[in-house]
């Protein structure tokens, strides 16, 4: 959309070179104490009685200019904070902030060239919409012709033309996230951050905003970095997304590197269901005692006598749950290697009766032997311990 | 059946509970329109007289615009104050912050007897002449609180991420304050100081012993009370008592009740 390149002759952020780096962080390290420690302990539910929290604990991340770069993780991980500190909303205790190569570490929000879309929206409840949305521009002393074209033009990439007279507790919930990206993006920022911002909404309008979102920044070629604990929504946004847990990043990468080779059992398991074969179980069906995942839609569910093929894994075991979805049937089998498999299968022919009625039937599991795979020993360094 | 007798009950207590407290105020106002001058139930007649004559005392007259003029600065200073301190309190975080709040909050707990002796006696060591600004300062120490905890209230109601907001499109900590912060708060300050106001208009305890010899109406209308033939003014003085009493309350909560539209968004 033309709106949102510069339109002066100044080059676009866009056709940086490969590899440029829109945000770089060193060794980021955020840690709260005294009353606000606590408070964030409560929140986190961390620790409740912990005065000092550790919220990020040496984080470094390089993001590239123009990508859709997700911040993924339970609540309590870091990424939230993470955001903050690129925003300038907090400091850091320890590391540094890099934005398009400036150290911006010390400087405050109104001195930097980010953008944020908050999770409450933020709206100035006492301003309309177009004083919203042409906010940043004020401040910024933009002349009043060139401002009411640009509050325009952001007011229609969200498709909210004519709503400048509101005021923002006249609109719904999704007509307010809207709003707020359109008030972020006015200012054409290098960075937009975004922290959960669909969070709030029903999850038909989620999905819509999902592709509008992704719609919008392909248009606009700005670098967004979206945090988010909806995993899903990650992986269909993303060009690039980061796995937090406990304040560390446990993964960097494309989302089908996430999906297909996770790096931690942490990863795995938050990324799609975490079907772990590890120790006795992972002796007997892969032949060797490391950690292993296969993924349930790669399972296939036979006959307990089904034959089982040279390349393949068989595992015999009973059905113990039944998890019916409408298009997908999950089954959770209990396996005689002593473990639990999750195994995901279309409803292809297969009515919700037929797929209830499984429930405590022997089967034998039966996937692909290259479908194990094999996730580093990280298990107890990172995924498991403090 | 027991819910029905429950129901009737409890109407029967509201308004045994409200005739309780508003037939003395309408008592007061019905006399201050009397056509006659004694306090005889029922009263005579309708008539203005009164309000005339009250409006022609000037002892009366004078004790209202001393007590307005203590009012408006006693609100002033608890405006200015009470502001400040619930920013300081609500925004930042230092040392003894939680003490501030108790500190702020105890003179409308301790006895007014009390706070009006120790301001007496400090006055007196510290030679500042009893009078109006006695008055002013003894009246501020209680109102500040009524501004200090509208705005804290206001303050944690709003939330932090519209600062941030502004901050974030650009706006330096002095613009995020003139354009966001007060503007948001703006109404629970007016509340506040409309409070301060009528709590400092009809005070009495504090008042006699930092008045010296400034009468205040409602020292006018205890002193008056007794006086057989200022009976009928006494009451036409309620009624104004009354009136900047109740005037200011009712806006006051008219602006508070404001906030939810205030606060979402």
């Amino acid at each position: 959309m033309a709106i949102l390149t510069r339109d002066d002759p100044a080059p676009a952020p866009a056709p940086a070179p490969s590899g440029a780096a829109a945000v770089r962080l060193e060794h980021l390290v955020k840690r709260f104490s005294g009353e606000v420690g606590r408070r964030v302990a409560r929140s986190t539910g961390a620790s409740p009685d912990a005065d000092t929290v550790t919220a990020v604990d040496g984080i470094d991340l390089e993001i590239r200019d123009g990508e859709f770069f997700s911040m993924l993780g339970p609540s309590g991980s870091g990424k939230t904070t993470t955001l903050r500190l690129i925003a300038g909303f907090e400091l850091p205790t320890e590391g540094r902030v890099y934005l398009h190569g400036e150290d911006v570490t010390q400087r405050a929000p109104f001195e930097r060239d980010v953008n944020t879309v908050f999770q409450d929206y933020a709206l100035f409840p006492h301003m309309t919409v177009g004083e919203n949305v042409a906010y940043g521009l004020t401040i910024r002393k933009v002349p009043r012709p060139e401002r009411e074209r640009r509050v325009g033009d952001a007011l229609a990439m969200v498709r909210l033309n004519g709503y400048e007279r509101r005021k923002p507790s006249q609109l719904s919930g999704g007509q307010r996230q809207r709003v707020a990206l359109a008030r972020a993006l006015v200012n054409r920022p290098r960075v937009l951050l975004l922290d959960e911002p669909l969070g709030a909404l029903d999850l038909k309008l989620r999905e819509e905003m999902q592709l509008e979102l992704k719609a919008i920044q392909r248009d606009v070629r700005i670098t967004f970095i979206y945090v988010t604990h909806d995993q899903e929504e990650a992986l269909t946004m993303s060009d690039r997304l980061a796995v937090f847990n406990r304040g560390r990043v446990e993964q960097v990468g494309s989302p089908a590197e996430m999906y297909e080779r996770p790096a931690t059992a942490f990863v795995a398991g938050f990324v799609g269901t975490s079907n772990l074969l590890r120790g006795d179980a992972a002796m007997a069906l892969v032949g060797d005692a490391g950690l292993y995942t296969v993924r349930p839609e790669k399972i296939r569910m036979a006959e307990p006598n089904a034959a089982v093929a040279d390349d393949e894994v068989g595992a015999d075991g009973t059905i113990r749950n039944v998890v019916y979805l409408g298009p997908d049937t999950r089954y959770i089998v209990v396996l005689d290697a002593g473990t639990e498999l999750v195994v995901t299968e279309q409803n292809l022919a297969t009515s919700s009766m037929e797929a209830l009625a499984a429930e405590g039937r022997r089967v034998r599991l039966i996937w692909k032997r290259h479908h194990n795979f094999r996730i580093g020993d990280q298990e107890g360094s990172r995924g498991g311990g403090a | 059946m027991s819910g029905r007798g429950a129901r009737w009950g409890l109407i029967a207590a509201t308004v045994g509970t409200l005739v309780f407290i508003y037939f003395p105020l309408a008592v007061v106002i019905a006399y201050a329109f009397n056509s006659s001058g004694s306090t005889s139930w029922p009263p005579a007649g309708f008539s203005l007289r009164w309000v005339d004559a009250a409006l022609a005392n000037t002892g009366l007259r004078d004790a209202f615009v001393t007590s307005v003029a203590i009012a408006f600065g006693a609100s002033a200073v608890a405006l200015v104050l009470g502001s400040l301190a619930a920013v300081a309190v609500a925004r930042y975080r230092f040392f003894g912050r939680q003490a501030i709040s108790f500190v702020v909050v105890f003179p409308i707990a301790l006895p007014g007897i009390v706070t009006g002796m120790a301001l007496s006696t400090t006055f007196a060591t510290t030679g500042l002449p009893l009078g109006l600004l006695a008055i002013v300062i003894g009246h501020a120490t209680f109102c500040v609180v009524l501004v200090y905890n509208n705005v804290v209230a206001r303050m944690r109601r709003v939330s932090r991420s519209l600062e941030e907001a502004s901050s974030d499109l650009g706006a330096d900590t002095w613009q995020t304050f003139r354009r966001v912060t007060f503007p948001t708060v703006r109404s629970a300050m007016l509340a506040g100081a409309l409070l301060a106001f009528a709590l400092s208009f009809d005070e009495v305890i504090v008042t006699i012993f930092t008045a010296g010899g400034v009468q205040t109406l409602p020292i006018w209308i205890f002193r008056s009370f007794r006086l057989a033939n200022q009976v009928a003014l006494v009451n036409v003085a309620g009624l104004a008592a009354i009136l900047l009493s109740v005037v200011p309350v009712y806006f006051a909560s008219r602006l508070t009740s404001d906030t939810g539209a205030v606060a979402r968004g």
